[in-house]
């Protein structure tokens, strides 16, 4: 059994506890906006925020979260794709095939609520999901438009 | 098949409309959303509201066709963008409508510059109807009313329909012939050329576009599967009690006469009791194979006496003979995954009258080939559903490994939906790669440096000798010589070389090759513009004039190369960036019908370490359908080109790839991504593709600027083990 708080809703539900948090959230609560990229926490396609920290939730056992802890994925993140981050994202046209983009904007937006100005050393080193694609310099152009650092073209 | 009727009905509700503009069809449900609607014509249909749907029959994966292909049928549609959206139809429409969509394959950069016609002519024909509806209905001359903005007017009244009022009538007129539908001259495009924004990008930034690895189908169960990891090995023999036992398991089943597949209710359940299934592989004749064996029967190929010839002028052999300097330097190119971000999946549902899969494709027709071979049902019986892909870069278009598989999952479990989805692991080694291959370069030099003959000798892998066998002749692969073609086709080589020999001696290693993003073009690129980049150096000439001197003939290859030149300030040094002094590289290529050039700054520190700061690159593509994901699709492929230069390589050993996942095969990020200014260097007057052909400039671009700064070449990729501490 889990007890999860995700994106302002305590649910209860029935899961091996050793189910990574990934695939708890995507088979068990529907939540399928959270991707599943590599399995080893090394691409950041399954990103979410656990108390506003952003978490690599194939890497995570469902039994080491509590209701206690504020779990939030992609669905949540805002009404209406309303989070600056999303804003931008749709201002620049940063996806491509938009797989990795969930945990793209979930990186993203974890880094703006700790570092709410980032220079673009801070967001080259912090923001490290995979883009096959290649959106990279949208990517980050995207979170200096987010963050009003942007320089202008 | 009234339980697929009630699944149907239960998954519309379930599903609801969470897709932005393409809706899923549930099992059974023949059309898509558009189904309410008569269409005006195969590519168009207008809703009472005035909402303009456009099919497209190509996949979209990231690359914007599907935006771009919409833009040029409401180009001549005249209709008003905003009410744009868009529909996908399917594989199994097109069969029966005799192909009226055309061909749904989606690779070779080919989706715009293939189909531009048709999807102009189908709106434009579109357009026909919808003012012919509308002059009939008011009883006027159809040459005094026209169209714009989705809005038909009567000139001399002043009478005004819109495409939604007119749409049902229009769609019961006989369509024109196809040759009395004139297309607009280029001087008159509205859209085609605008940096319109993409179609498809709202339900890509909150997680509600749906690609098939979230597909779930009602009583859908999951499944996961590994393959032989030698390929050509066979399954001798399952142990599966333990698997059975475990929760949530349903069957253990034999895919095929090569893999194993667990069925569960879930996918980590069945991913968990798979790793408990005892498979005894036969593991075949390949079980010993290694990338160090195979890389010597190349380096046999480099000096083999058969060779198939790509393109010959003159006597290449005498003139290097004759000469009195002779340079010569042997290149690699390394099998490399695909890696798309969505591992292979696809849904299937099989009962003994029908079959249908949900899948991202990148030709749909050929999964729904696949998927009737598969099935044992005519292909009439059987229909594909194509989602959005996750990445495609040729994976997932020219086999359909994974379609087969599921099929034949779906077949032992008749009626029930199944899910199969692979683990990154098993995409990792169960790649269709890109080529392995060798090449020798030989060059006469004469006493000012010019080139008076040149030899290059390709050995290795024929990705059509193992994709498509019947198109090789004599043991000629043409696609081989992609980019070192002669003048008029889509991949041309740039220089005119007095005495010229581009051969192959093609050796095909047991690993499964496939269309990798840019194809042979990368390998090629790399390996001459790497080793004109020696002879300039041999010659104690400027890498920029040596290049332009032979290059009097080719002057849309030139012109790219002039652009990045100009832009970048070739001829004036960079400006040094933290102390390190900033050096440069040139690269200039043709393929997939456009050309394309970039020039690399970067910086090698005393400890070897690389830092590639700028790349600006051009391109002329000829019509430049919308610039803004044309530059999205260089920068794009500066990430891709760049992993593969830096990164890339899969090696075999005991016949299996090495490489499992991102640790071991790993990606360029953020932190090593130089920024990349983009030149639309549009001549007009023919239709290239974008998707690929920068790919191969980025290798060779970046190590002509390494050896600048360093003294060192590095002829075989990928460059990570490399000590680029100055020479």
């Amino acid at each position: 059994m889990a007890k999860l708080n995700v994106n302002g809703r305590v649910v209860e539900f029935a899961v091996e506890d050793d189910t990574p948090l990934l695939w708890a959230l995507r088979e068990h609560l529907d939540l399928t906006g959270t991707k599943y990229g590599c399995g080893i926490a090394q691409c950041g396609a399954c990103t979410v925020h656990v108390d506003g920290v952003a978490v690599r939730s194939c890497s995570q056992p469902v039994s080491a979260f509590n209701e206690g802890q504020k779990i939030v994925t992609i669905e949540g993140l805002s009404h209406n794709s309303s989070h600056p981050i999303q804003q931008a994202w749709l201002a620049l046209d940063v996806p491509q095939c938009g797989f990795c983009q969930s945990g793209m904007i979930m990186a993203a937006a974890a880094l703006l609520a700790t570092t709410p100005r980032p220079t673009e050393e801070q967001i080259r080193e912090e923001v490290n999901n995979i883009c096959r694609c290649g959106t990279y310099n949208r990517v980050i152009a995207g979170i200096q438009r987010a963050a009003g650092t942007g320089t202008a073209g | 098949m009234n339980a697929i009727t009630r699944r149907a009905a239960l998954a519309t509700a379930a599903m609801g409309a969470f897709t932005f503009g393409f809706r899923i069809p549930a099992p059974g449900e023949a059309a898509a959303q558009s189904a309410a609607t008569p269409e005006v014509n195969a590519w168009v249909v207008v809703k009472p509201d005035d909402t303009v749907i456009i099919r497209i029959a190509r996949s979209e994966m990231g690359q914007g066709t599907l935006t771009g292909l919409a833009q040029m049928v409401a180009e001549e549609l005249e209709c008003d963008w905003s009410k744009v959206t868009t529909e996908y139809p399917t594989p199994g429409q097109n069969l029966a409508r005799g192909r009226v969509w055309g061909n749904m394959s989606t690779g070779g950069s080919r989706g715009i510059r293939e189909s531009n016609e048709l999807v102009r002519k189908g709106g434009a024909t579109a357009r026909i109807m919808l003012v012919q509806a509308a002059a009939q209905g008011w009883g006027v001359p159809v040459d005094e009313c026209s169209a714009a903005n989705s809005v038909i007017t009567h000139g001399p009244s002043g009478r005004r329909a819109s495409f939604g009022s007119v749409a049902l009538a229009a769609g019961r007129l006989t369509p024109p012939a196809a040759a009395d539908v004139p297309l607009k001259a280029p001087s008159a495009w509205k859209l085609i050329g605008r940096p319109l924004a993409r179609l498809d990008t709202a339900p890509k930034i909150n997680g509600s576009l749906i690609y098939g690895m979230d597909l779930k189908l009602p009583g859908m169960l999951n499944a996961a599967i590994q393959a032989c990891p030698v390929f050509g090995g066979k399954v001798a023999a399952v142990d599966s009690a333990a698997a059975e036992r475990m929760p949530g398991v349903k069957r253990v089943l034999r895919v095929g006469d090569n893999a194993v597949a667990v069925v569960a209710d879930t996918w980590w359940r069945a991913k968990t009791a798979l790793e408990k299934v005892n498979i005894t592989w036969n593991l075949g004749e390949h079980a010993n194979a290694s990338s160090a064996a195979f890389a010597e029967v190349m380096r046999a190929g480099l000096d083999a006496p058969q060779a198939a010839v790509g393109n010959r002028n003159g006597d290449a052999a005498a003139a290097i003979a004759a000469a009195p300097r002779k340079v010569e330097a042997v290149y690699g190119y390394p099998h490399q995954n695909h890696a798309c971000m969505e591992v292979m999946n696809a849904t299937a549902i099989w009962t003994a009258e029908r079959c249908e899969v949900w899948t991202p494709t990148q030709n749909g027709e050929a999964a729904h080939a696949a998927t009737a071979e598969a099935a044992g049902l005519p292909p009439a019986r059987c229909e594909v559903h194509k989602l959005h892909l996750g990445g495609g870069f040729g994976r997932r278009g020219a086999v359909h490994d994974w379609v087969r598989q599921v099929v034949d999952i779906a077949k032992q479990m008749p009626g029930t939906p199944v899910k199969l989805l692979w683990t990154r692991e098993e995409d990792m080694v169960q790649g269709r790669y890109h080529p392995v291959t060798m090449a020798k370069l030989t060059a006469g030099l004469d006493a000012q440096g010019n080139i008076t003959g040149l030899h290059m000798r390709i050995s290795g892998q024929s990705i059509l000798a193992g994709l498509f066998p019947q198109n090789i002749r004599d043991g000629r692969d043409p696609v081989v010589f992609q980019g070192l073609n002669n003048a008029g086709g889509e991949a041309d080589i740039g220089y005119g070389f007095p005495n010229l020999l581009i051969d192959h001696a093609m050796r095909n290693p047991h690993v499964p090759p496939g269309f990798w993003r840019g194809v042979n073009l990368n390998q090629n690129a790399f390996y001459l513009e790497c080793f004109m980049d020696e002879l300039a150096h041999a010659a104690g000439k400027d890498p920029l004039e040596y290049r332009r001197a032979l290059m009097a003939n080719y002057p849309k290859h030139r012109a790219v190369l002039d652009a990045v030149a100009a832009k970048v300030g070739w001829g004036s040094p960079a400006a040094p960036i933290g102390g390190q002094a900033v050096h440069r590289g040139l690269c200039v290529t043709h393929g997939f019908g456009s050309y394309v050039a970039a020039c690399a700054e970067v910086s090698v520190s005393d400890a070897g370490e690389l830092k590639i700061h700028r790349i600006v690159a051009a391109t002329d593509c000829g019509f430049a359908v919308n610039p803004q994901q044309i530059a999205a699709q260089v920068e794009g492929s500066f990430v891709y080109g760049l992993t593969a230069a830096l990164y890339g390589e899969c090696t075999v050993k005991d016949g299996r790839i090495e490489q499992t996942n991102f640790d071991s095969y790993p990606m360029m990020k953020m932190d090593t991504m130089p920024k990349v200014e983009t030149i639309i260097n549009a001549s007009g007057g023919f239709w290239g593709g974008v998707g690929e052909p920068t790919i191969a400039v980025a290798a060779p671009a970046v190590l002509n600027a390494i050896f600048a700064a360093t003294g060192k070449r590095i002829r075989q990729l990928p460059l990570r083990d490399a000590d680029l501490r100055r020479a």
